[in-house]
């Protein structure tokens, strides 16, 4: 070809950082433009909330307010469903050619992995701040102070972030999005309510206590009560931090893996 | 910047297995694509076309082989076979809520390209495809053709001296597969190599100066479209009957006038026949003496189609059969 083409001049990093901006921005325009995915994704946290502080509420006693006991847990639960959506992002990019077309371009090979978590981590935030103020709405008073309810909030960012890789893997691995819907159920249902998110666990039989105690939901959950709330949480908060970076260490290799064998 | 070599792709033995070995996708198919022109990669589905697509851009590792593209490795200089590459895949990949320019410019912006070149780029790609129109408007309002058109586009962004097209024309009306045809030839006048898959013989005998026929990931005949013809002998017989039965037993009659295989459809027999005119009149005698009458008789140049009919036993729009059913013989064509 007699056109001259410019040729790039940055770094290998700076293109890499670059790849992600641009596929993590077309993800978030996406999310935009398809406003019916976005206010599903609030309502139905909105809907839990609405849900259990007055239908349920009254007959689960925390001793305390219960209403300070369910919105920590709430952002929780939504934050991680919110996680859910990687899977379904890419298992759609899969099923409609655009990784194979990504896969023939020379970017970063882990951009699209990359660029969809944090687009996803992105929304997560916006969810987390309108589920704050409904919480604020139907009455959630914290004390544990605004440094407190930040820590709290990037614990369950991280946490719900490190999960998304795992959910990668299972986009990458399903052969459509609706598969890949169906795939994710089964597993968040039972690590989000057989947990501290809607209940004590000390109301539970005891051979459920024992995994709903220990289990990575149930100490995000206890964490970020604890830091919002003000009140004692053990070594929750870095137990949490351990299962997230335990969880990144071992889902992001496999969902690196599942992205170069995603294609046959 | 690139080594200038023969040839724009050379492949060497490739091999791709699935499964654990358990299925063969490629049994070791090589190629040498010349430069500036159209190398057409024929083949039913199930062939191993897409695969082999697949791995010369990157998208794939091959199981054993190897392969250059635009004299880079492709397996061990892989970023380099992508900076000489496009690739427009089986499905029109366009993201459906960007638009048209958003599209074009996220491609060129993961091709590294600068960003004020990009916007540029996308502006006139646009245009010479006839999307200038559509250019604000979200991907997920494009017909088919347009679809085709943006993917092609966004392949182009980055002026790869090479591009792949994997069935570019499936599921197009044919007004769209004659736009597209055009496009693809005035990217070759300009220079532009295209490997293209396809299963319609008809785009390969127009666009494709060399041919590749695969059939259950083997190599069964190469050569150009004139080369691949003529080895069929120069004339197709077309026999119409007054009923199915009549075909049959008047292609019982005629089946020994050529060594070539024989297809019944219908009411309809079609012969290829190495002395044309002589042959001819031999079935008509042998017809006449039978009394089986005939409602129509034509003579036509063979195409891709009777090709495909005398290499595989198939015809080339059915999927392979896993037996096939009948006059299957493969030949070995100069290359």
């Amino acid at each position: 070809m007699t056109m001259t083409t410019p040729v790039s001049t940055r770094s290998a990093f700076r293109w890499a950082i670059s790849d992600v901006l641009v596929l993590a921005q077309r993800n978030l325009i996406a999310l935009l433009r398809t406003p019916v995915a976005l206010v599903f994704s609030i309502i139905q946290p909105i809907m839990f909330v609405v849900l259990f502080r007055y239908v349920f509420g009254g007959a689960i006693h925390t001793g305390t307010n219960y209403v300070n006991f369910l919105i920590p847990g709430i952002l929780v639960q939504t934050t991680i469903f919110g996680s859910v959506s990687t899977a379904i992002g890419l298992a759609e990019d899969l099923q409609k050619g655009l990784i194979e077309r990504f896969r023939a371009l020379p970017m970063a090979r882990m951009a699209v992995l990359a660029g969809r978590t944090i687009s996803d981590l992105s929304r997560n935030v916006l969810v987390l701040v309108v589920i704050t103020s409904v919480g604020f709405l139907v009455g959630f008073r914290p004390g544990g102070g605004i440094v407190a309810y930040i820590q709290a909030s990037l614990l369950m960012l991280s946490f719900a972030y490190a999960l998304s890789w795992g959910f990668a893997f299972i986009g990458l691995a399903a052969p459509t999005s609706e598969a890949a819907q169906a795939m994710t159920f089964p597993l968040i249902f039972p690590i989000t309510f057989a947990s501290a998110i809607f209940v004590p666990v000390q109301t539970m039989p005891t051979w459920l206590q024992g995994f709903a105690t220990n289990q990575p939901v149930s100490v995000t959950a206890e964490a970020v009560r604890g830091l919002m709330l003000g009140t004692p949480h053990g070594s929750t908060s870095y137990v949490s931090l351990l299962w997230a970076l335990g969880a990144v260490v071992i889902l992001g290799p496999l969902a690196v893996r599942k992205f170069r064998q995603a294609i046959k | 910047m690139n080594p200038v070599t023969e040839f724009a792709i050379e492949a060497h033995d490739i091999v791709k297995t699935f499964n654990d070995g358990k299925f063969t996708a490629l049994g070791g198919v090589s190629l040498q694509v010349p430069r500036g022109e159209v190398f057409g990669l024929l083949g039913p589905n199930g062939s191993g076309k897409t695969t082999m697509v697949r791995i010369l851009s990157t998208i794939l590792a091959p199981t054993s082989g190897s392969a250059t593209v635009n004299g880079h490795d492709v397996f061990k200089e892989s970023d380099k076979v992508r900076k000489s590459i496009g690739f427009a895949g089986q499905f029109a990949a366009v993201d459906e809520n960007l638009t048209g320019f958003e599209n074009m410019r996220m491609v060129g912006l993961l091709n590294h390209l600068d960003k004020k070149f990009v916007e540029q780029r996308a502006h006139e790609l646009l245009a010479s495809f006839g999307l200038t129109d559509a250019a604000n408007r979200r991907a997920r309002t494009y017909s088919g053709g347009m679809r085709r058109r943006l993917d092609l586009a966004a392949a182009l962004v980055a002026s790869p001296p090479i591009l792949f097209l994997d069935e570019p024309t499936t599921g197009l009306d044919p007004q769209s597969r004659q736009e597209l045809w055009n496009i693809i030839e005035n990217l070759v006048e300009s220079g532009t190599t295209v490997l293209l898959t396809t299963q319609y013989l008809e785009e390969a005998d127009r666009l494709a100066k060399q041919l590749v026929v695969l059939d259950k990931g083997k190599i069964i005949a190469q050569g150009t479209s004139s080369e691949l013809k003529a080895q069929l002998g120069n004339t197709v017989l077309v026999l119409t009957f007054q009923s199915p039965t009549d075909a049959t037993k008047g292609a019982e009659i005629i089946k020994d006038i050529s060594s070539k295989t024989l297809n019944i459809e219908g009411t309809v027999v079609e012969m290829t026949i190495d002395k044309g005119p002589s042959s001819a009149a031999d079935a008509l005698r042998r017809l006449d003496a039978s009394g089986i009458e005939l409602s129509g008789l034509i003579m036509r140049e063979p195409s891709l189609d009777d090709v495909f009919l005398n290499l595989t036993g198939h015809k080339a729009e059915e999927v392979s059969p896993s037996a096939p059913t009948k006059g299957r013989r493969t030949r070995k064509v100069r290359s």
